[in-house]
């Protein structure tokens, strides 16, 4: 495992090459000097800030150079400076991603149990009312943007019925013990998951439902039922098991654009992460935030990526020896 | 003709669960129908609701069904709620439309000469795909919208940009098969030059699954667009639904319906291109199923 883990982060380190190199086209696109936009539309004046973007970015150099220098100072971890944070742009992202991995994985854990469990029960009733009813909410959550149905459901159960609250992640001036603190998280992360994972949870459905029809029609499945085990073992054991590959890639391809859907939702919920950071720094047009956020979340891709090849030798044995 | 191309025209093989098939081009009917319909009032907003849609008209947040001048009551701002939706049915189904063909033309451009020259190409222009598909799309975008502004073609071109990976991917596969097969070979005897068999002959027969990823690429595009102007990013000018369900988040203790309607634009419109992509994709590979 260890080789195979050290050569799959090797095969992903030119494509983490490629992004920045792709960034570094994003600044040189940039209208005017990048430099000078930024600090005009950041009213930087402090010479020494300046200076230290320049240094971060090789500006007063050819682009080559400046591709190099910017290499460079992304392997050494300096992704630049945010002055609107006043912290280095590393520390900035860091500060908001624990915020976004508890949303992104709690909005997949939803959209996996409920596509699921959707999945299964749409395959093993085919073509009955079941089959049909979930498949048009499938249809439905698929088509509906995330941000639209937070709104909807906050519409719903923080205006109308009162029960959750608006947004943010935590009651303000909360008294009490772990707890309670852990119990107000949750009320605050119910509804921006929901409205992040019903999406992806259409999406599961429709894969797993699939996959479960591909294995139901083979013939040990038929000897599983013949020796006489409960149908449910049958399913969940014999069928769901061997349908798991496809529901497993889905989970790595679909991490990028959770990452992304992240940002709407965290915006219609004040959820402090990393979307809520890149949608402030786009509009106060802090490139260093921006640039990092984006080389940031294609790291988190590739490192899912590599997780999920990994997983799969672990699900499939046939595909270990290769 | 060649043998994709008759097949595609055959009616497709009666398979078990008849029903099935049948509800479900009737879903990709009710989709066209409804996709149509869409089309047409984009088609005839500048007819039905002549002045500019973002003009103020009335009182500020009339509900909807209560003044029969507006149908569709009044924002926030007092403006015309129908005549900003018939409006900015125009801006997505016109962005949806050209992302979805800049996404097209650089995957297939892409992917055909990825399998077509095969060695270094091949895995250069693969390194390049696998690239674009580890940058979140929507992160891409807003990046992109940030560095270079929110025009309606910067958006675009951001979208087909982040848009173009599966359709390349899917291109390379189709060519692939395609470039041993006999018709091929007979064109090499012909004589024909390289990029006249890659052309006239190989693409046309690799296109339709490629036509059902592009319309999909549509209903992705607009659900793009309508996230960046939701997030106020977008083209301040241009009436947009997913502005319009931004401009709406504020008042949802009032007058949600603001938010609420456009919002179920944005589904219907993307609900109908998926049935249609799907109905399509049923009509022009038979063989394949449903992906």
């Amino acid at each position: 495992m260890l080789p195979l883990l050290l050569r799959r982060l090797a095969q992903g380190l030119p494509l983490l090459l490629g992004v920045v190199v792709l960034n570094f086209t994003l600044i040189q696109l940039a209208p005017g000097t990048f430099l000078d936009v930024m600090t005009a539309e950041q009213q930087v004046s402090d010479p020494a800030l300046i200076e230290r973007l320049r240094v971060t970015y090789g500006m007063d150099q050819p682009p080559w150079m400046q591709l190099l220098h910017y290499l460079g100072s992304v392997a050494r971890l300096d992704l630049g400076f945010s002055y609107r944070q006043n912290m280095p742009v590393l520390d900035v992202i860091l500060a908001h991603l624990p915020a976004t991995l508890l949303l992104m994985l709690s909005s997949l854990a939803i959209a996996a149990l409920v596509g699921v469990t959707a999945g299964i029960v749409a395959a093993v009733r085919v073509n009955t009312l079941w089959d049909n009813v979930l498949s048009v909410a499938a249809v439905f959550f698929f088509a509906a943007p995330s941000f639209w149905v937070g709104i909807m459901l906050t519409v719903l159960f923080s205006v109308k019925l009162g029960w959750l609250p608006v947004g943010g992640m935590g009651t303000l001036g909360l008294e009490g013990g772990a707890f309670a603190r852990t119990l107000d998280l949750l009320r605050h992360l119910l509804l921006p998951s929901v409205a992040l994972g019903l999406f992806y949870s259409a999406v599961y459905a429709r894969v797993t439902r699939a996959a479960m029809l591909e294995v139901l029609g083979q013939d040990f499945v038929r000897t599983a039922h013949a020796k006489g085990l409960a149908p449910r073992q049958v399913v969940l054991r014999h069928v769901l098991r061997n349908a798991a590959l496809p529901i497993v890639t889905l989970f790595g391809l679909q991490l990028g654009t959770v990452l992304g859907g992240s940002v709407v939702v965290e915006t219609v919920f004040s959820w402090p992460g990393i979307g809520a950071l890149l949608l402030d720094s786009v509009s106060s047009r802090n490139f260093p935030v921006v640039l990092g956020v984006l080389l940031f979340s294609a790291l988190v891709v590739i490192l899912a990526n590599i997780g999920v090849d990994l997983a799969y030798r672990r699900l499939d044995p046939r595909i270990r020896g290769r | 003709m060649s043998a994709s191309l008759v097949l595609a025209t055959l009616p497709p093989v009666a398979r078990p669960g008849l029903l099935r098939r049948f509800i479900r081009h009737r879903t990709a009917l009710v989709g066209a129908v409804v996709l149509l319909l869409i089309a047409a009032i984009a088609l005839a907003a500048p007819w039905i609701f002549p002045r500019n849609p973002l003009r103020i008209v009335g009182r500020p947040e009339i509900w909807p069904f209560l003044d029969a001048r507006y149908p569709l009551g009044t924002d926030s701002m007092g403006r015309d709620i129908a005549a900003m939706l018939a409006h900015g049915a125009r801006a997505s189904l016109l962005i949806g439309l050209f992302a979805s063909v800049t996404a097209t033309l650089i995957g297939v451009s892409i992917g055909a000469a990825a399998a077509w020259y095969g060695r270094w190409i091949d895995e250069a222009l693969m390194r390049v795909t696998e690239l674009f598909q580890v940058v979140p799309g929507l992160v891409f975008v807003l990046s992109i919208v940030a560095i270079l502004g929110g025009t309606m073609a910067n958006i675009t071109l951001a979208v087909g940009l982040v848009s173009w990976t599966q359709i390349a991917r899917l291109t390379r596969a189709e060519v692939l098969t395609l470039r041993d097969r006999e018709f091929v070979e007979a064109c090499r005897v012909l004589g024909l030059a390289p990029w006249r068999i890659l052309l006239r002959e190989i693409l046309p027969n690799a296109l339709p699954p490629v036509v059902v990823l592009s319309s999909l690429t549509v209903a992705a595009a607009i659900l793009y667009e309508s996230s960046v102007s939701f997030l106020g990013l977008g083209d301040p000018n241009v009436a947009s639904w997913g502005r319009l369900v931004g401009e709406g988040r504020t008042l949802i203790r009032t007058a949600w319906y603001i938010s609420a309607l456009p919002g179920i634009a944005i589904m219907l419109m993307v609900l109908a291109l998926n049935l249609v992509g799907d109905g399509l994709n049923d009509a022009l590979n038979p063989k394949l199923g449903r992906r």
